[in-house]
């Protein structure tokens, strides 16, 4: 349980991971309003955690995507792809023109991310309830490669009514895959509204406890939590990880937040000055 | 045209239960695995709680470190797999084909086959191998949905022999592939086995029709042969183990030189082996006449394996007798 080789968490870092969240926001709004629309809501409620795990916890090589002892980082919710293609863009994974394309036929950067086309994407996602039983095959290899490196399988909250998701949830504990993380949007809005009023989902983390796993709960918009909780991985030595991170869907753009009707939405040019806007205020406070 | 290869056909009538050498399909793949495992040390192996009834058991007692048993848990197991091979590994998964291709059909098609992924789907159950268990845990609709997916090479080998070469072909391929085994003992045919995919084999020369067949049913079309020689009708009989590719140069040569073509399988007519010549002989506007024989469109009921095959006419005698009502008709 260290977080050896991590430079302090001061507060200096901690407003720059802040601003990396901001940029990430701004850049999935202007990708989004370029395209018309796009998964808003849970692409804005992830920015935090995109963050700290590509600008903070994840050991990676971006001049070597390949590199054998790099973490894994599965976004199971697929959706919000655009955040991940700016944190990938930001640390050099293909250029800036491709970022500008989003979604344009042609385009490697889609939708949904596809690992066969985008450099450093770990896994092709977007249907739900895949990531986390990948990421367990994943572990499974690093332990038969004697590899010490770390797998993060990001996943909405909606996501983990998945019955996949609970077979992998078993199996991980089973074989003890304490190299592996797995962290909850918890942003408590799916597609068709307010999650406890579709299926309720609490008692949340102990239902995790209840499998075997480790958890921890954060504010999953304090990007210092939730990179110093994620910096401390495995909560528990011999258990698989689970960081619950609590959000709002639909963060920093005033008129999507906790607006069910944001997880996919269209938006005209002025609601995407408007959002822009807002961002860019978010930032003059952060500095 | 190629030399027919060897094979040995034991006259004697199957359903008696006489001396016919028989051996189990679903055991060929696992002990191949086996003597490819030192050569291939990235090969894993991967079953939820059908180690045993699939044979994956084989290579596990040799090999416990490197075989995976997920529990009754086929999602888990395909993403598994999925992540597995992410790392470099080939997995060989193994499961009753309806639960693999079926429970965790989405998962087959987006973890495994979107992104070309090397793992190996091992089948087993399929056709009428374990008839008795019904509808639950036997299927004939397998080889269509493999056939839709993208990426994935879909073999049928026809017995032990053959399936054992299926294997080694199947790990030398990169990229995923459904292999479809059967369950229990079924004859031997082959005494050496060439075994090339999306080549079929052609186990005996004949002008006046072409039996194409796939597993269980090569048997089964070699019987159909032998009685239909006594009767002087000269039938071809192919050995098409892979559905996908398929051998498209195979099925025109039987076009353009024989009568007419009988499918055979042991799956629903449609979207199987007889739905892949169709389409081939269609797309090419090869005419020539066509009967697939198969399960028509019905869920097959319960029943051992030649109880099946006898009901829907996929026994020697049956294949014989739509063969010669297809050549009078002309």
């Amino acid at each position: 349980m260290s977080d050896a080789g991590y430079p302090p968490l001061t507060l200096g870092r901690v407003q720059e991971l802040a601003l990396k969240a901001n940029d990430l926001r701004r850049e999935l709004v202007r990708m989004f309003g370029k395209a018309g629309g796009g998964h808003f809501g849970g692409s804005l409620s992830a920015a935090e955690i995109i963050a700290a795990l590509y600008f903070d916890v994840l050991h990676l090589r971006p001049r070597e995507p390949q590199w054998p002892d790099r973490d894994r980082f599965v976004l199971s919710k697929g959706h919000a792809a655009p955040a991940m293609y700016a944190a990938l863009c930001d640390l050099g994974y293909f250029p800036r023109e491709v970022l500008d394309e989003f979604e344009e036929p042609g385009n490697p950067l889609t939708m949904h991310p596809n690992m066969r086309k985008v450099s450093g994407v770990e896994a092709s996602t977007g249907s739900m309830g895949h990531g986390l039983p990948i990421g367990v095959g994943i572990c499974l290899g690093a332990r038969l490669d004697n590899l010490s490196y770390r797998t993060f399988v990001l996943m909405g909250d909606g996501e983990t009514q998945e019955g996949s998701v609970w077979e992998a949830v078993m199996c991980a504990a089973h074989y003890r895959l304490d190299c592996l993380t797995a962290i909850v949007d918890r942003n408590c809005l799916s597609c068709d509204g307010v999650i406890a009023d579709l299926q309720r989902q609490e008692p949340f983390a102990a239902r995790w406890q209840a499998f075997g796993w480790a958890t921890r709960e954060v504010d999953g918009h304090a990007v210092g939590e939730v990179a110093a909780a994620l910096r401390t991985v495995p909560f528990e030595p011999g258990k698989p990880s689970v960081l619950i991170a609590r959000t709002i869907k639909g963060k920093g753009i005033s008129f999507m937040e906790n607006v069910p009707g944001y997880h996919r939405a269209n938006i005209s040019p002025e609601q995407t000055r408007q959002a822009l806007a807002e961002i860019a205020a978010q930032r003059e406070k952060l500095l | 045209m190629s030399k027919p290869i060897a094979y040995h056909l034991v006259k004697d009538d199957q359903y008696k239960g006489l001396d016919i050498k028989k051996a189990m399909t679903r055991e060929a793949w696992s002990l191949t695995l086996i003597e490819l495992a030192e050569e291939h040390p990235e090969i894993v192996v991967l079953s939820a709680d059908l180690l045993m009834a699939t044979l994956a058991n084989r290579f596990g007692d040799r090999y416990p470190k490197r075989t995976f048993n997920v529990g009754v848990a086929e999602q888990d197991l395909v993403g598994i797999a999925a992540g597995l091979a992410l790392t470099g590994k080939t997995p060989v998964i193994a499961s009753f084909s309806v639960f693999l291709l079926m429970r965790a059909c989405e998962q087959v098609r987006t973890d495994i086959c979107y992104p070309n992924l090397n793992v190996k789907l091992i089948g087993t159950a399929s056709g009428f191998s374990f008839g008795l268990g019904g509808a639950t845990h036997a299927t004939t609709e397998d080889l269509a949905l493999a056939r839709a997916l993208p990426n994935l090479t879909v073999l049928v080998p026809a017995d032990y022999a053959e399936t054992a070469q299926a294997m080694r072909a199947a790990i030398a391929h990169r990229g995923p592939v459904f292999l479809r085994v059967g369950r229990s003992a079924e004859p031997v045919i082959y005494n050496e086995c060439h075994f090339q995919i999306g080549r079929a084999n052609q186990l005996r020369a004949g002008d006046d029709l072409t039996l194409i067949a796939c597993g269980a049913a090569v048997f089964e079309s070699l019987r159909a042969a032998e009685m239909l020689e006594a009767r002087g009708v000269h039938a071809r009989v192919l050995d098409m183990h892979s559905l996908k590719p398929i051998d498209t140069q195979a099925i025109l040569a039987a076009a353009r030189e024989t009568k007419a073509i009988l499918t055979v399988e042991e799956h629903t007519i449609i979207g199987g082996l007889g739905g892949a010549v169709a389409e081939t002989l269609a797309g090419e506007g090869a005419g020539v006449r066509l009967k697939r024989i198969g399960v028509p469109d019905i869920f097959a009921t319960e029943g051992n394996a030649d109880y099946l095959r006898r009901l829907y006419g996929i026994n020697g005698e049956g294949i014989a007798r739509q063969a010669l009502a297809m050549l009078e008709r002309e």
